[in-house]
């Protein structure tokens, strides 16, 4: 990062860094011109109009509405133009694209625990592809974190009890700060780590030396059977005493209440943890809590092997980590071992 | 034109408010609102003095990224506590609790507050709230930073919260009753002519201040208690393992804590509309504007605390309406830069101590205040918040604007409240010093806050030292800016030249009665029949473009 | 406060009138208008439980449904009827000092005084079951945490928890937090109140008060009733709503 000079704006790295960093100028040149006209017109007046005598009067002047209805409009519109251009460079920001490579992330005092959704498990670091969609599915095992990467521009609180995400496209290979940026207790400044940035081919090399865990989805599976889920909802998911789960995720179920609920990270979770919450149409409130037995590692498992139950009849697991590589052609099938 | 009349040096004044009566239980049990405004003046500056040791202590510690001078649990219990000490028991108080307190009575001619003995009862609060919390920065310190996310408070903090925050909650109240005893004395205590729109401008940002008092503070004070309650007997409410929402707190919280920071710079501009109109000898270019832009601020303060979950998971459309909503708080506040640049056009500008302060600040708080416009904006804001941006930022508003009003403030006012001048030389030279120290300070800080540096970090990445040492060493030429007016003011209350009763030749009330005033404030309750800042006779006024300035006095 | 020998002497000069006032008038007007802006910043203050119950009551429904329905609704509407009843007392108060009767003003003070105790000793009543039926929510108390017994389906134990389907234990416990958090707080301005009415009603026996000189039973009055209206608020929200899951 060094190189005999000072950077004065981090590295941009991300699909829309350069976009933050275009309306980071536009606001400094607006600060700027603001800040010297200011500072120009207050001085000039400083000088021409210095206290010549020590008992001179000068001349009152009670104000102009039209000077007020100026510097009211022209602040207005400018602070719009500003407001037009955040509000849609954050909604690109937040708005999840589809057929991103999701990685799994749970934030503990004071680490990064991530977990690809092929199954690689790291501590602190994150090696992603460059010119892929990451998604990142978010929660935390105790207090408040939040997960930046200065070179990407983006970041995220991870709260207890909810699934936050966030989504960049890394467009330069490199290793990137990762900084916790909310203030999470003793060693705050030590829950940093890297974002490792590699080429398709460099990843894929990574990604086979280092097999050995496996998939989410699959670490779901077995839990599923473990825990029980399959005696009420089917085996494979299909369903029994309780309602299927196959093909659920991110569509809308209906419910006893007669509204509507989408199924995604969240509802899962609250169903797990807090099954009468929103039963689901046709169903009783049989199913006992699952608080306090299911991790947030686990929890996170559980939701990936759900996701993993696609709707095409298929009874077992689809590899996990979309996009699956029918979904994006030009994709390495490399990516989906096992 | 008039030359403003001027008093001969008058003997030494007869009965004052100091050497009314003597002994220490004069002071301790006395009800004049200039007495207790003595009171908080001196408490403010201890606690001040206390805030900038671990301020200084904060940026040791970051001269070199390792965080080697300070253990990591330490460093935060020093953040933290630098953040309570100075909001909670300096700035918030600092303008409306001394100045305010003081001037608020004698600028609408009455003869005291509304009431007396609650503003007493307001400084008693004041340091109970202030003692319990020194025992429990002594006990051990709080390390939860002075936002008190939880559930890192409720559940995983292993200091002294409850006691921190009983002394927080306590404090409240004095606010509370601070801003309510203003507005009543505001509506009521007016001397005969004194009409709304003849009050000076310190006046009005001070009703608008005491609006966010009353309305404000009550919901930090039940905010805390919940947290108190749910760290001694966890029952839940915050804390999403037993069905609570952690973020209720965030919101809670900030719908105080945003307009807390109008709290402490609505005071300070008010004081600024003072030294600008009278260091320049000219009435205020748009008196209305200025004035209904206060109170602008004060309500639109109340809907803007979203802004501080933009990255908390909050929906993007919440994001998008807390947004637009602060763009539009910052609009008032052009208005009011604008107007004081106006105000200086053909006037008479002097370059006394308060007027240096008065264009330190316009300059400073432009630049805090454009800064939060950058906050304000999503997807800026999405990768400097939480960063030293933020820091650089408020500290922009709450010591170049806050600090440098109240400074300005008590120069400007010290001959009134003393009765003694001080040395107008070594005055300029530490505004000075102060204005470069504090901007070499901060400066630096928003570069590293956009290139990513945390905040609250005890070490960082090593390319950021450079910003780091910078800050530094402008904290240090702030520190000892700060020690000079703390000496000469202390030397200037036995050694300093008499003031006469009205040592700038202005027309405010408070000019109009010895200096120190009489314990009743004036000998005869004062009838108005001039505007605020009226230095000429008001047939003079120029009318610019079709401006008619009786439409002005509705 | 006559400590300030130098004030001139007034033209009004009532003895109750401090210094730094003009006249009656003018001190009047400030105790009531510093009444109203304290009473907003009650409204604040009970806004943040206020808006706490919002919160969790749109989460959990059924949970907020069951426990409302353990409440004593006989006890919260003769406690509510009480409230009601002293707001008039108190009026009455204020008007038979504004007129300068003291024989009934000190009378309807005593009767406020007295419902008002009423409502607290009735709410004791109350909370006195709930610690005996195990509903003090977290574990301030060692020897007694939350741990209702569940009523199984067609039990009609009172003391037992009907829980509503959808709702769990955690969940109902968050209701009595809420419960406990906001009537304790009422309770604790019922107290407050109590001794002021106390106050009053020394003054009054003492012929304090005259038409010229009534702000305190008028302000103090103020206060009364806005603990009322906040009790108006508490038991629909409280006792009432979720009623109709019972049937």
């Amino acid at each position: 990062m060094q190189q005999g000079w000072i950077p004065l704006i981090p590295e941009s790295a991300s699909s829309f860094s350069w976009k933050v960093d275009a309306l980071f100028f536009y606001l400094s040149g607006v600060t700027l011109f603001f800040a010297l006209l200011i500072s120009t017109v207050m001085i000039f007046f400083v000088i021409r109009y210095r206290r010549r005598t020590p008992y001179e009067i000068p001349r009152p002047i009670a104000g102009s509405h039209k000077l007020e209805t100026l510097w009211t409009v022209i602040p207005f519109v400018i602070a719009m133009t500003m407001f037009g251009w955040g509000a849609r460079v954050y909604f690109e920001q937040f708005k999840t694209p589809e057929n991103a490579i999701e990685v799994y992330v749970v934030g503990k005092q004071w680490m990064w625990k991530l977990q690809h959704a092929t199954g690689q498990r790291e501590i602190n670091e994150l090696h992603v592809p460059v010119n892929r969609k990451i998604k990142l599915i978010m929660t935390t095992e105790d207090v408040i974190h939040d997960f930046f990467v200065p070179a990407f521009r983006t970041k995220a609180d991870v709260i207890p009890g909810r699934y936050t995400t966030i989504w960049f496209e890394p467009t330069k290979p490199g290793r990137y700060h990762l900084f916790c940026a909310e203030y999470c207790g003793m060693n705050h400044s030590g829950m940093t780590g890297s974002v490792i940035v590699m080429e398709q081919r460099d990843f894929d090399d990574w990604l086979s030396g280092n097999i050995g865990s496996t998939t989410p989805a699959t670490a779901g599976q077995q839990l599923y059977q473990t825990l029980g889920c399959a005696s009420c909802h089917g085996a494979n998911g299909e369903g029994g005493r309780g309602p299927n789960l196959i093909g659920i995720f991110g569509k809308d179920q209906d419910l006893q209440s007669g509204q509507k609920v989408r199924v995604d990270e969240a509802y899962i979770r609250e169903s797990i943890t807090n099954p009468q919450a929103k039963l689901v149409m046709g169903f009783g409130p049989i199913m006992p809590t699952f608080q306090g037995q299911v991790s947030e590692d686990q929890m996170v498992q559980l939701i990936a092997y759900i996701k993993s139950l696609h709707g095409t009849g298929e009874s077992t697991p689809t590899v996990a980590g979309s996009p699956s590589p029918a979904a994006r052609p030009g994709a390495s099938p490399t990516r989906n071992i096992r | 034109m008039k030359p403003i009349e001027s008093f001969e040096v008058p003997p030494p004044p007869r009965v004052n408010y100091i050497n009314a009566t003597y002994g220490l239980k004069s002071w301790l049990l006395t009800r004049d609102h200039k007495r207790i405004a003595l009171l908080y003046l001196g408490s403010i500056t201890f606690f001040f003095f206390i805030g900038g040791i671990y301020a200084l202590m904060i940026r040791l510690e970051l001269l070199t990224p390792q965080g080697d001078f300070l253990q990591s649990t330490t460093y935060n219990k020093v953040f933290t506590q630098h953040g309570i000490i100075m909001i909670f028991f300096f700035l918030i108080p600092s303008i409306p609790a001394t100045l305010g307190n003081f001037l608020i009575p004698m600028m609408i001619g009455a003869k005291d507050l509304a009431f007396p003995r609650i503003n007493l009862l307001s400084w008693y609060i004041y340091m109970l709230g202030g003692v319990i919390t020194i025992y429990a920065l002594l006990a051990g310190g709080v390390d939860t930073g002075w936002t008190f996310y939880t559930p890192f408070s409720t559940t995983f903090s292993n200091s002294y919260v409850v006691a921190t925050g009983l002394g927080i909650f306590i404090n409240g109240f004095s606010s509370i009753l601070t801003g309510l005893n203003f507005i009543v004395t505001i509506h009521t205590m007016r001397a005969p002519g004194m009409t709304w729109m003849r009050m000076p401008l310190f006046i009005w940002s001070h009703y608008a201040t005491s609006l966010i008092m009353i309305l404000g503070t009550p919901v930090i004070a039940i905010t805390i208690l919940l947290l108190a309650f749910e760290r001694l007997a966890h029952v839940g409410i915050f804390d999403p393992a037993l069905g609570g929402d952690p973020v209720l707190f965030q919101h809670l919280f900030w719908f105080y804590s945003h307009p807390a920071v109008y709290i402490m710079v609505l005071p300070s501009m008010g004081v600024i509309s003072e030294l600008i109109a009278n260091f320049s000898r000219k009435n205020i270019f748009g008196y209305s504007f200025v004035a209904f832009s206060s109170i602008a601020i004060a309500v639109f303060g109340f809907l803007v605390w979203g802004h501080h979950l933009f990255v908390t998971s909050q929906s993007v459309y919440a994001g998008m309406i807390f947004s637009f909503l602060s763009f539009a708080v910052a609009i008032p506040s052009a208005i009011k830069v604008f107007n004081w640049t106006a105000t200086l056009y053909k006037s008479s500008i002097s370059y006394d101590t308060p007027m240096l302060y008065a264009l330190g600040f316009i300059g400073l708080f432009t630049i805090g205040g454009m800064t939060g416009l950058f906050l304000a904006s999503l997807a800026v804001d999405v990768h400097v918040s939480d960063t030293y941006f933020v820091v650089a930022h408020f500290h922009y508003i709450m010591v170049g604007g806050a600090l440098m009003g109240y400074l300005g403030g008590l120069h400007y006012w010290w001959p009134k409240i003393s009765g003694r001048m001080y040395p107008e030389g070594w005055g300029r030279f530490s505004a000075l010093v102060i204005y470069v120290g504090f901007n070499l300070t901060f400066l630096p800080q928003f570069v590293a806050g956009y290139l990513g540096m945390p905040r609250r970090y005890h070490a960082y990445p090593p390319e950021l030292q450079v910003f780091n040492v910078l800050s530094s060493a402008g904290a240090s030429i702030l520190g000892f800016g700060m020690l000079i007016p703390a000496i000469y003011f202390v030397w200037s209350m036995r050694y300093g030249r008499h003031a006469e009763p009205n040592p700038w030749h202005l027309p405010g009330l408070e000019w109009r009665t010895q200096s120190p005033p009489p314990t009743e404030n004036f000998e005869v309750t004062p009838v108005v029949t001039w505007d605020a800042y009226e230095f000429a006779p008001r047939e003079e006024t120029e009318v610019v473009g079709k401006f008619r300035p009786e439409l002005e006095r509705i | 406060m006559a400590s300030h020998a130098t004030t001139a002497p007034e033209v009004h000069g009532h003895r109750a009138l401090q210094h730094h006032f003009e006249n009656m008038e003018q001190q009047r007007e400030a105790g009531t208008l510093g009444m109203w802006i304290f009473l907003v910043t009650e409204i604040m203050f009970f806004g943040g439980m206020f808006l706490a119950y919002t919160l969790y009551r749109s989460f959990y429904p059924m949970a907020f449904a069951s426990g409302s329905n353990h409440l004593d609704i006989t006890l919260g509407a003769v406690n509510t009827g009480v409230l009601i009843l002293s707001s008039f007392t108190m009026a009455m108060a204020v008007y038979f000092t504004q007129v300068g009767k003291q024989r009934p003003q000190v009378i309807c003070l005593a009767l406020t005084l007295v419902l008002g105790l009423t409502f607290l000793g009735i709410k004791a009543v109350e909370y006195k079951s709930k610690w005996d039926d195990h509903l003090i929510p977290g574990r301030l108390f060692a020897g007694n945490p939350f741990d209702p017994v569940v009523a199984a389906h067609g039990d009609e134990d009172p003391h037992k928890l009907h829980l509503l389907e959808g709702a769990t234990v955690k969940q109902v416990e968050m209701f009595y937090w809420i419960y406990f958090a906001m009537t304790g707080m009422h309770a604790l301005h019922m107290i407050i109140g109590a001794g002021l009415l106390t106050f009053l009603l020394i003054y009054s026996l003492k012929g304090r008060f005259d038409p010229e000189y009534h702000s305190p039973v008028e302000v103090i009055g103020l206060y009364w009733h806005f603990v009322d209206i906040v009790w108006i608020f508490l038991f629909p929200l409280l006792y009432l709503l979720g009623r109709h899951y019972l049937h």
